[in-house]
């Protein structure tokens, strides 16, 4: 089974690319609908960051097994220009491209887990995690 | 792909068939916008059905679709969201607000009926 990939953003249809691998990896690592919508939606987000802000980088995805809990691990990277102001970049509505300014702030919302390592001038990562609804030790009674 | 807009009756009713890419929409936005002139059509219904994912890129576009529409005399309901694209819609904080939205097609049709009368007999929202 193959638990990771690596697509490169340099257009709008690697998004769409990166968005599909990031589902059909989420499918076989057993998510539901909601949540292969939302990880299909925060890829969509970052990878357009990317193109936005940087002009292209890569998205990687990977499972994630931190017991007893199952993840995906989706991560976003660039070489672009860094972010000079991530307090300011987390906030909703702010945006230097011109859009709506909810993509970082937006998929932290959407993920469990969210990290972001910007360097002026040295480009950009960020890494969020969704986990799978922890299994309920036999409550059904069997 | 481009996105088929029908003409049925009188409406214009554009069916999103799968994932779009971005030009797609700005595409779809432009066509619709330019053929409410031509067929001289008074309501715009476009399916999403099909659509997997409603990002902020998709968003804004609907938006103005919904906006241009309306500069231009005539009115606009997106129908057939997902559950689950509308869940993650809210969690990114998209909400499509000052759009019409309707549950399929049908409601559409049913939603734009209704609104066309309420313009007839000059009951405007």
């Amino acid at each position: 089974m193959n638990d990771e990939f690596r697509v490169t953003i340099q257009s709008e249809d690697d998004i769409l690319e990166a968005r599909q691998e990031g589902r059909e990896l989420g499918l076989r690592l057993g998510f539901g609908p909601s949540a292969l919508a939302v990880i299909a939606t925060a890829i969509s987000e970052l990878a357009r960051n990317l193109l936005l802000y940087a002009r292209n980088g890569s998205i990687i995805c990977w499972a994630i097994n931190r017991e007893p809990q199952q993840g995906i691990v989706i991560q976003a990277t660039d070489e672009g220009p860094g972010i000079p102001n991530i307090e300011a970049a987390m906030k909703d509505g702010y945006s230097t491209s011109g859009g709506l300014g909810l993509g970082l702030p937006g998929v932290r919302r959407m993920m469990d887990e969210f990290a972001i390592v910007s360097r002026h001038g040295r480009g950009t990562t960020v890494t969020a995690i969704k986990w799978k609804e922890p299994i309920p030790k036999s409550s059904s009674g069997e | 792909m481009q996105v088929p807009i029908l003409k049925q009756g009188p409406y214009l009713i554009a069916s999103v068939q799968a994932a779009l890419r971005d030009a797609d929409l700005v595409q779809l936005r432009d066509a619709l916008t330019e053929q409410v002139g031509t067929y001289r059509t008074r309501g715009v219904i476009v399916d999403v059905t099909a659509l997997d994912v409603l990002d902020s890129f998709a968003c804004r576009t609907l938006s103005e679709i919904a906006g241009m529409i309306r500069l231009r005399g005539a009115q606009t309901v997106i129908v057939g969201i997902q559950p689950e694209v509308a869940f993650s819609m809210v969690q990114l904080g998209l909400k499509l607000e000052g759009v019409a939205t309707a549950l399929d097609l049908e409601e559409g049709l049913e939603y734009m009926n209704r609104r066309m009368k309420q313009i007839e007999q000059g009951q405007y929202e």
